[in-house]
């Protein structure tokens, strides 16, 4: 299945989805390119459009939203057990 | 649009202009709310406004909770009030009729401990409201226009889809509101938090950067103070379920609801900006002390955005919700005004900021939004100590 993902800016690593995605599911962004979810991934969450390392900027918005707290594969699901805001 | 934004509201004495001519019957301490509930029970046409404070705090929080009472009963929206004291309270009848004595509208008092007890300041404040409300349905109207309306902006039960759909939205209709020359503030400093880049790009000068600077930053040190590990998330547990993961993924969704007008000007809690156009105001990300504050500084609509929905009005000032997703429409039909989620299949962001503005536009007009038609408002001012 295809699933809507919205990026807003091109700097962003993640979109959010605006379905649930099952694992295997393709998240097409809405200004063009796509990425295979490798899980399942809650309607209105983010899924990482590459791989981000760990203790690199999560990027929404063109801003941080803080920084990956283990290393993210593309497609991943991202979220508090990924994702937090340290200073 | 700029020739037909035009509404027939009520100027008063101050040269601010009412959407609503309201009669607000306003206990002065959480003592007088019995009276005042009751007399609500009997007037459904005045608003009755209790809450829980008036007397046992230190200085800073009795000086909030003075200009933040008295902004109400000068809120534009408001035609003339009754003040319902105790006697014994520090936020008397008196003190605020004498805080309020250069308004220009009809105030009276009633204090329950002078006239004989809570049954009989119910009587007395019911004839005296039933009074000013005939006073007030002979005031006359006058020609509004978009320069005479303040707008609060507020978001609460956030989603990861309200900085994708309402809030732009909400910030396509703030900045034609502004271009038609009227004003809109963004309030909230908590989603302020981590967002600190876009909003000083806005800054229309170094004074408000720096003030929108050490704002958000002191409000980022009390989080952490307060609340330790848990700061950088600084969310409710709905806003978690939503997929929302981090205070600044929340603050760049809900800052933009300003849009990208300059920012004139940043004012504390409840006070009157003396500027037109966008400006910020220092509020907690509480939705009911937020609104409070900016209904205090004279807006008199409030765009409200929401992803898990909410019922919650403002007394006096209506509130416009708008779903950030058509799910919560669909599921909440009586306390959502607009769904913002149609931008979610296809519909573009200055269409539904369009429809915005629009709906904004007729509120002033007098149409009814589903908080006022279900009697929903709360009232709260933000405190900063302890009770005593």
């Amino acid at each position: 299945m295809t699933v809507l993902g919205i990026r807003v800016h091109l700097r962003d690593n993640v979109a959010v989805v605006a379905a649930d995605v099952q694992s295997g599911d393709v998240v097409r962004l809405d200004d063009g390119g796509e990425v295979p979810a490798i899980e399942a991934i809650p309607r209105g969450s983010k899924v990482a459009l590459g791989p981000i390392v760990c203790g690199e900027a999560v990027v929404r918005y063109g801003e941080e939203i803080g920084r990956a707290t283990k290393d993210i594969a593309a497609g991943e699901y991202v979220h508090t057990h990924n994702l937090a805001r340290e200073r | 649009m700029s020739e037909d934004f035009v509404f027939d509201g009520w100027r008063r004495a101050d040269g601010r202009m009412g959407i609503r001519n309201h009669c607000l019957v306003l206990a002065t301490v959480a003592c007088a709310a019995g009276v005042v509930r009751e007399v609500g029970r009997r007037l459904p046409n005045v608003v009755a406004v209790e809450h829980a404070h008036g007397c046992g705090r230190g200085g800073p929080d009795l000086g909030l909770q003075i200009k933040t009472l008295a902004g109400l009963v000068q809120n534009p929206n408001v035609g003339a009030a009754v003040l319902v004291g105790l006697g014994c309270e520090v936020v008397s009848a008196a003190l605020l009729k004498g805080v309020l004595a250069r308004s220009g509208k009809p105030l009276e008092t009633v204090v329950i401990q002078e006239v004989g007890g809570s049954r009989k300041a119910a009587d007395e404040a019911e004839d005296v409201a039933r009074r000013l409300l005939g006073e007030l349905e002979s005031l006359p109207r006058e020609r509004g226009t978009a320069a005479d309306l303040m707008v609060g902006l507020e978001c609460g039960g956030s989603d990861t889809f309200s900085g994708l759909t309402a809030n732009p939205a909400v910030g396509k209709a703030a900045d034609r509101l502004v271009e038609l020359g009227g004003t809109a503030i963004l309030a909230e400093t908590t989603e302020m938090i981590g967002a600190l880049g876009p909003l000083l790009k806005s800054a229309g000068s170094e004074e408000v950067a720096a003030k929108l600077k050490a704002n958000v930053e002191r409000q980022e040190t009390r989080a952490r103070e307060i609340l330790g590990p848990l700061a950088g998330t600084v969310l409710a547990p709905g806003n978690v379920e939503s997929g929302l993961t981090t205070i600044a993924e929340k603050s760049l969704g809900c800052v933009a609801k300003a849009g990208s007008s300059p920012i004139r000007e940043v004012v504390d809690y409840g006070d009157r900006p003396s500027s037109k156009g966008l400006v910020v105001m220092d509020t907690p990300g509480y939705d009911i002390e937020s609104l409070a504050g900016m209904a205090a500084a004279g807006a008199q609509v409030i765009l409200f955005t929401t992803g898990r929905g909410t019922p919650v009005g403002f007394p006096a000032v209506p509130v416009i919700k708008i779903s950030s997703n058509s799910e919560l429409f669909e599921a909440m039909p009586d306390d959502i005004d607009l769904d913002a989620g149609t931008i979610l299949v296809g519909k573009s962001i200055s269409e539904v900021g369009e429809q915005v503005l629009d709906l904004l536009l007729r509120v002033a007009r007098g149409e009814r939004t589903r908080a006022e038609i279900n009697g929903q408002a709360v009232f709260a001012i933000a405190q900063e100590g302890p009770a005593f």
